[in-house]
């Protein structure tokens, strides 16, 4: 029990730490397993002898900063212009459940929306537009990566939204608020001054989170990005997966330019940041009142009410095209339906959807047993985990996949390792992890500890106190949190990909293998099958507490 | 007409009236309202800055020197409010704090922060970190960065309980004379017995 720190951070950090280093070698020339000895700068002089390798990096970078400061803008926008308010309340409700959906059925629903032979078109066409086939135009894939961005900003937004949410209540946003209305500043101003400031540091680490993500990003950036040349994660990706082993000599290389290129975004970000911030202290201490409250409010509801349109109108496409039999150009709806495409691909479908819950139960229970073992000890030996322990949490979503899944899969292969089922879970756990933990400690921190003196009082043992009291009590958090934990498994498609070796397959892997082919009926399948099973896991994590507490009313969970 | 106006001022939590008050607090005066917890003291405060939480809603008149505040945003109400917290902004300075209610169109605003100062017992105080201040300290520049905002009216929601003994007489000394000083009506709630004996102004007690 008292080791379940100590493993806890071998499970996070281990792998991410071992994977750097193991692509160190490869990049330097030094692959033993591949018959590669001599070390040197060979695998950089063919990096940056690919042709694609400047419009590489700059998609790269452009996309992930564009997405990053958007998400956060949006985020902000809709929290100042609403936070507090009932209205609030209905955007949180049409929000929250975005953050279930995973990040590859999103990127396909939005796809299947905005492509020139998308939802979009069909629906203005050919009364608005003239057209009778779909226009010749660069929408998806474009080579800006405008497409990508928007995907990855109405993904981010739920997420910024509710780790802001966690942390608002330590900035007394509503008596702040009043103050700065009592003194004749709008609602938008008042919070952008007065409870911004404080707020930003607290959501500081989830916000690198995003930029670290959206800049290193496969799956998305397969489905909605450019692909000739597409962003370096997604080329270093194909340096893995071709059959020329040479190639992954390159890929270290390119994974290692990745974390350069993530790590110096960072700074750029953290510089920008503190200009922003002394800025902002200027802008609050010069007394200016209103800047057109009015209208950000309802830019802010629109932007909001778009994020939960894009990705709720792309799974209900993702829906109709799994069903349809003809749907011919310019109609807004199918000429026909039909259930053929599940009776045909439903058989095909089940024992990958068996293997992906199989590895995301494996790893969310293991997750679930090592943080909840790490928060019990911590609060037996009065233990704080403080500033430095939660940068540690956050290494596995700050340092990016790509940089060292590729070094990790050299390993593996260096020691002859097997690459099945439980080395994927592994690989999952360690950013199953993570989230599991941000999301039950601070219900494990807020219960009343007070009980547990009662209970001690009573008699009764440390044991007792923590199957009985404790865990029962936390039954709804705890189910939340693995309900979390189960749905970034889901999502997981990197690990799967270069861990698995090819030999695991889970929806995610499939769907997004799927996107090159693009038959919008299976990969609608897919992406449906990939969303129901996150989707279940959160109805059972808000179902069972009712089940188990119909006559608790306290212990119910959230409505 | 100038002053605070309560008129048939009823506050309704769901459809259950919760507290009901008329009254008129002229420039300069302290209308002292006393109740205990639960009797909707901070949500009659809360109506009158416009700030009501979503669940009450609120019926009848509230003027102020003649204008009508009832549904007028907040921030067009032009009513100051300072609780038992300084509710300071800690990413502020000081001088930061108060340049936050001095109005952007005021000239030399460095001069006026430093006379605000001065006029709090502050001075050279501009650059400090709100958090190294008094609890007394903090009082007076919350105090004085209402007043810089150029309120027309004063809310006190029981602004010295947080307060040592000893400061609490001089607090109160400090804020109900920069009030007369001002002309501004001031409604103050409290359950301190000694706040409205030290107001003088009339006394109203919610049941």
């Amino acid at each position: 029990m008292r080791l379940a720190p100590l493993l806890t951070l071998l499970f996070l950090a281990g792998p991410v730490l071992a994977g750097l280093a193991g692509v160190v070698a490869p990049a330097l020339g030094y692959f033993p397993a591949i018959g590669a000895n001599d070390w040197g700068l060979g695998a950089f002089r063919a990096l940056f002898d690919w042709p694609g390798i400047s419009t590489a990096i700059r998609l790269s970078v452009t996309t992930g900063l564009a997405a990053t400061a958007i998400a956060l803008a949006v985020t902000v926008l809709i929290l100042a212009a609403w936070s507090g308010t009932r209205t609030f309340r209905w955007i949180e409700r049409a929000l929250s459940p975005l953050l279930s959906v995973p990040h590859a059925a999103a990127a396909f629903g939005i796809a299947f929306l905005i492509a020139p032979s998308g939802w979009i078109v069909r629906a203005i066409s050919p009364w608005l537009t003239g057209w009778t086939r779909p226009p010749d135009l660069l929408i998806l894939q474009d080579p800006l990566g405008i497409a990508m961005v928007l995907g990855l900003v109405a993904k981010e937004v739920p997420f910024l939204l509710l780790m802001a949410l966690a942390a608002l209540p330590q900035c007394q946003p509503s008596r702040s608020l009043t103050v700065a209305q009592s003194m004749g500043y709008g609602r938008v101003t008042g919070w952008l001054k007065a409870v911004l400031p404080r707020l930003y540091p607290l959501i500081r680490l989830p916000v690198y989170a995003v930029l670290a993500y959206s800049m290193s990003v496969v799956d998305v950036a397969i489905i909605l990005g450019p692909n000739t040349p597409p962003p370096l994660s997604v080329q270093v990706v194909r340096w893995m997966s071709q059959p020329d082993l040479t190639l992954r000599l390159t890929a270290a290389a390119g994974a290692l330019l990745q974390t350069g290129l993530v790590v110096g975004a960072l700074i750029t970000w953290r510089l920008a940041e503190m200009a922003l911030a002394r800025a902002g202290r200027r802008w609050a201490t010069g007394g200016a009142r209103s800047n057109g409250d009015p209208a950000l409010r309802v830019l802010a509801m629109a932007l909001a009410a778009l994020s939960a349109a894009a990705i709720f109108a792309g799974l209900a496409g993702l829906g109709l095209w799994s069903i349809t039999s003809v749907w011919r150009f310019p109609q807004a709806l199918p000429d026909a339906l039909t259930l053929s495409h599940w009776a045909r691909h439903g058989p095909m479908v089940l024992p990958t959807l068996a293997d992906t819950v199989l590895i995301a139960a494996s790893a969310t229970l293991a997750a679930l047993v090592l943080v909840i073992a790490c928060l019990e000890t911590e609060i037996r030996l009065r233990l704080r985990l403080e500033g430095r322990a939660l940068w540690l949490l956050y290494l596995p979503l700050i340092i990016p996949q790509i940089a060292f899944l590729p070094g990790l899969q050299t390993l593996a292969l260096n020691w002859g390792a097997d690459m099945g089922r439980v080395a994927v879970t592994l690989v999952h756990l360690v950013f199953v992890l993570p989230y599991v933990m941000l999301s039950l400690a601070d219900p494990y921190h807020g219960w009343d500890a007070r009980q547990a003196t009662v209970a001690a009082a009573l008699g009764a043992s440390p044991r007792r106190i923590f199957w009985r009291l404790r865990l029962s009590m936390l039954l709804a958090p705890a189910l939340t949190a693995a309900a979390v934990g189960f749905a970034v498994s889901v999502g997981q498609y990197l690990p799967t990909l270069l861990i698995g070796g090819g030999r695991v397959q889970t929806l995610t892997t499939e769907a997004v293998a799927l996107a090159a082919g693009g038959d919008r009926r299976v990969i609608g399948i897919y992406a449906l099958a990939q969303t129901g099973v996150v989707v279940l896991g959160f109805a059972a994590a808000i179902g069972l507490p009712r089940l188990v507490w119909a006559n608790r009313r306290g212990l119910r969970g959230a409505a | 007409m100038s002053g605070l106006i309560l008129d048939h001022l009823t506050i309704h939590l769901g459809d259950a009236p919760l507290v009901s008050l008329t009254a008129t607090v002229a420039p300069g005066e302290v209308l002292t309202v006393m109740g205990p917890s639960g009797s909707g003291k901070s949500t009659l405060l809360a109506a009158i800055t416009g700030t009501l939480a979503p669940a009450f809603r609120c019926t009848g008149r509230i003027a102020l020197n003649g204008r009508d505040l009832t549904g007028l945003p907040p921030q067009g109400r032009r009513v100051g409010i300072l609780f038992q917290d300084d509710l300071l902004f800690p990413h502020l300075s000081v001088g930061g704090n108060l340049g936050f209610g001095l109005p952007s169109g005021a000239r030399d605003r460095k001069a006026a922060i430093d006379a605000a100062l001065a006029e709090i017992g502050l001075e050279g105080f501009a650059d400090r970190d709100p958090a190294t201040l008094s609890g007394g300290q903090k009082a007076r520049v919350a105090l004085m960065r209402m007043l810089l905002s150029e309120p027309q009216a004063l809310l006190l929601d029981e602004p010295f309980s947080r307060l040592d003994a000893a400061l609490r007489d001089q607090m109160r000394d400090m804020v109900f004379s920069r009030a007369r000083a001002r002309g501004l009506p001031v409604l103050m709630v409290t359950h301190d017995a000694e706040d409205a004996r030290a107001a003088g102004g009339a006394l109203v007690t919610l049941p």
